[in-house]
């Protein structure tokens, strides 16, 4: 068996996993500014049980990346070394956010409030800064940091969108409404996003470029962006002001374009795991270091998926506001 | 040392230094967690419930802690030790990530079940959840302290196409020094905890004299604290003479013994002096070192003339060892005094709870104290006789690692603060009852 394209395609799947799962856990925290002080109780609790086993997915997948590609972890980690640690910075103030700001009173409530926000906010944005950095192949320059910038500025919208859309989800009456709103907010967000990076890719990547501007290629995979535009399009009106009766669709639709833009990457990357300098087989790690890891996710992994399935049964349902106090 | 060098182990060192202290309380205090949840289930005593749910929250925070503080570790192998990867990675990194894959999911999500499930779930499947938890940080432990024991007495592994890697894995994992290690760390988090335990409460009784509760959790943590003690001191002796046999230059920076004799001494207290090899203010018992390491009066021990330039540092080792053993003779004098004092009921004087209050994180001291015995006292290898900690180190620049260094301490003081603001506060207003 090919390990190598093995452990690619499970680390991908543990950072789609990430993006997905603690994506909406960072775009509830990048909302609570929005809400009042009530809301914002209830905000937290339906994604407090959650969190932890959300960002879980993301240790997996630099795991991997460590044990599987240890030559691209050392390429890609040195070269993102700032962001780096301006994202895990982010994640440490929201993680002990969800514990402190409850326990604590006056302006010390408020101040952890503002750090989940800043924590939930910097995550995001540091995640995408990381992306742009890394489908340029680190290159330098004002243009690239440019670009750079303005993924991490789309992804923030991405995280926003899937928050709104969770909210939806688990929660009632005036906030789900507002959520309604923040969905639709997020959405255009997204859409310009989106549709900057896809128009700058192709210009700070030839190899990128290459391979969507191939014919006849091109229209086979041109499915990609149609399919993600369609998406869009549903989300719109399902979340229209006439229309808002399907509580789990804007979730999903929100969900599917995730998964198509992370299609779409994979696509645009492959087989590299350093563009244009690294491929999968040069990174991988010694075949009885991959062997030992392939067994123990082999066995393991089917128990994780089946636990964290159980977990998001038992909290079905609407989110109780009493959850942290 | 260069640098980079100097920044890389330096923020490492924070990194690590720091994660290590939730951890450690976390292990054991779920093992505790799961005792109140039992003793609710059976007594149905309200304030049983009470108890959990307390120290339920603190253990959720302190959780926390230690899951912010991992996620960067698992960045950190990288950006600053990239050539460790390239040399053992196919033995470091199947362990690390069958600890992700084994505990921390685990951990992780039984953990949302345990705090906020008591409503939605039975009894079973919520006291289910409570072990998973704690089962979930001891095999935590049992990974990262198999790699830890690999790094300093490596055993299992082969050179193959220009690196390491593994010819039989419960070599690997079951290395010479690894049961020692475990037994040694998981005892030390019993004690972290059960003096966390007892300390929390001792604050609340000098509050509220008479919550039933604090005087509960007050006695279970001193009376944890008086059987781990000797255990561990008996344990540490074991890994000791485990470490002379495997480590022999650790040993003797331990003992600052410069120089190979018979009929070593046990140096009590001194100041040892790198530049001219040997201890300034030495206050010396004859014969101990060779009678403690031995068992025998004129028994020769190695000392670090022995090992040429591959030898640890001297001073950090024997101080750290000091402090270490130094604590753990206080906690066992504490701990059995402490039980003495509340036998059958009786009441702790206020002073006693002083005391206890004042010594909730001593473990982290004796903790700390330790792990810097042993991991500057494996320098200068990163792998002993396999990887230099000199060759393992990145590229990050010196000006990269020391504006993360900076972010790192910044906010590590802040989440340290406000930890121990928060810990104190909850602690101080106790335990109250309510419906589950």
């Amino acid at each position: 068996m090919d390990l190598p394209l093995v452990f690619m395609i499970v680390m991908g799947a543990a950072v789609l996993a990430y993006v997905v799962l603690d994506g909406y856990d960072l775009g509830v925290g990048m909302l609570m500014p929005a809400a009042s002080a009530e809301e914002q109780s209830t905000m937290v609790a339906s994604i407090g049980p959650f969190w932890d086993a959300n960002e879980t997915w993301l240790v997996l997948g630099i795991g991997i990346l460590l044990a599987a590609f240890p030559l691209a972890h050392g390429i890609v980690l040195t070269a993102l070394y700032i962001p780096v640690v301006a994202m895990l910075v982010g994640l440490m103030l929201r993680g002990v956010a969800f514990e402190l700001r409850v326990k604590a009173e006056g302006w010390h409530r408020e101040l952890w409030n503002w750090l989940f926000w800043l924590g939930s906010f910097a995550a995001s944005f540091f995640q995408g800064v990381m992306l742009g950095r890394y489908i340029t192949g680190f290159e330098q320059g004002f243009g690239f940091w440019l670009f750079a910038i303005t993924v991490g500025a789309s992804l923030c919208g991405g995280y926003v969108l899937l928050g709104a859309t969770w909210l939806i989800l688990k929660c009632e009456a005036g906030l789900q409404a507002k959520a309604f709103a923040w969905a639709r907010w997020g959405l255009l967000w997204v859409a310009l996003g989106v549709g900057l990076v896809s128009l700058a890719t192709p210009l700070v990547s030839e190899t990128v470029r290459e391979k969507w501007f191939d014919f006849p290629r091109t229209l086979w995979v041109m499915v990609l962006p149609a399919a993600s535009v369609a998406c869009g399009a549903w989300l719109w009106r399902a979340t229209g002001a006439k229309r808002r009766t399907n509580e789990m669709l804007p979730f999903a639709l929100a969900v599917a374009i995730f998964v198509l833009a992370f299609l779409g990457l994979a696509y645009s990357l492959y087989p590299y795991v350093v563009i244009d300098r690294l491929t999968i087989w040069e990174a991988a790690a010694h075949p009885s270091g991959l062997k030992a890891l392939a067994i123990g996710a082999g066995i393991v992994l089917p128990f994780i998926i089946g636990y964290t399935i159980l977990a998001y049964r038992i909290f079905r349902g609407k989110a109780n506001e009493k959850l942290y106090d | 040392m260069n640098e980079a060098l100097l920044l890389a182990r330096a923020q490492f060192g924070l990194n690590i230094g720091f994660h290590i202290l939730f951890p450690t309380l976390t292990i054991a205090l779920a093992w505790f967690l799961v005792a109140f949840r039992l003793a609710y289930q059976r007594t149905r005593d309200p304030a049983w419930l009470a108890t959990y749910q307390l120290w339920v929250k603190i253990f959720a925070l302190t959780f926390a802690m230690g899951v912010v503080t991992g996620v960067t570790m698992s960045f950190q192998f990288g950006t600053n030790w990239p050539r460790y990867m390239t040399t053992v990675g196919a033995i470091a990194g199947p362990l690390l990530s069958f600890e992700v894959l084994t505990a921390f999911f685990l951990e992780a999500t039984f953990l949302g079940v345990m705090l906020f499930g008591m409503q939605r779930v039975p009894d079973w499947v919520h006291i289910v959840a409570s072990i998973l938890v704690a089962f979930g940080t001891t095999v935590s432990a049992f990974w990262i302290l198999a790699l830890n024991s690999w790094m300093q007495t490596p055993a299992g592994h082969v050179f193959a196409d220009g690196q390491w890697i593994a010819a039989d894995w419960v070599g690997v994992i079951f290395n010479p020094s690894f049961p020692y290690r475990l037994a040694h760390m998981l005892t030390a988090s019993g004690l972290t905890a059960a003096f966390a335990l007892a300390g929390l409460s001792a604050w609340r009784l000098l509050h509220a004299p008479f919550d039933h509760g604090a005087r509960r959790t007050l006695r279970a943590g001193i009376l944890t604290a008086a059987v781990a003690a000797p255990v561990q001191i008996f344990l540490g002796d074991q890994h000791g003479l485990n470490t002379l046999e495997h480590q022999p230059a650790k040993v003797a920076a331990i003992e600052a013994l410069w120089h190979t004799e018979r009929g070593a001494p046990l140096v009590l207290f001194a100041i040892p002096n790198e530049k001219t090899r040997r201890n300034d203010y030495a206050i010396e018992l004859p014969y101990g070192a060779s009678l403690i390491l031995r068992h025998e009066k004129r028994a020769e021990v190695k000392g670090l003339d022995a090992f040429g330039l591959d030898r640890p540092p001297v001073a950090p080792v024997f101080f750290a060892f000091r402090v270490m053993v130094g604590v753990g003779v206080l906690m066992l004098a504490l701990s059995w005094f402490g039980a003495w004092a509340t036998r059958r009921g009786r009441t702790a004087p206020r002073w006693l709870l002083w005391t206890f209050a004042a010594c909730t994180f001593i473990g982290w001291i004796a903790t700390l104290a330790g792990w810097l015995v042993t991991e500057i006292g494996r320098q200068p290898w990163l792998v002993t006789g396999i990887l230099r900690t000199a060759q393992a180190v990145g590229e990050a620049s010196g000006a990269e690692l020391g504006a993360s260094f900076t972010g790192y301490v910044l906010t590590y003081a802040l989440l340290l603060i406000a930890y121990l603001v928060v810990l104190t506060h909850m602690a101080g207003k106790g335990a109250t009852p309510k419906e589950a």
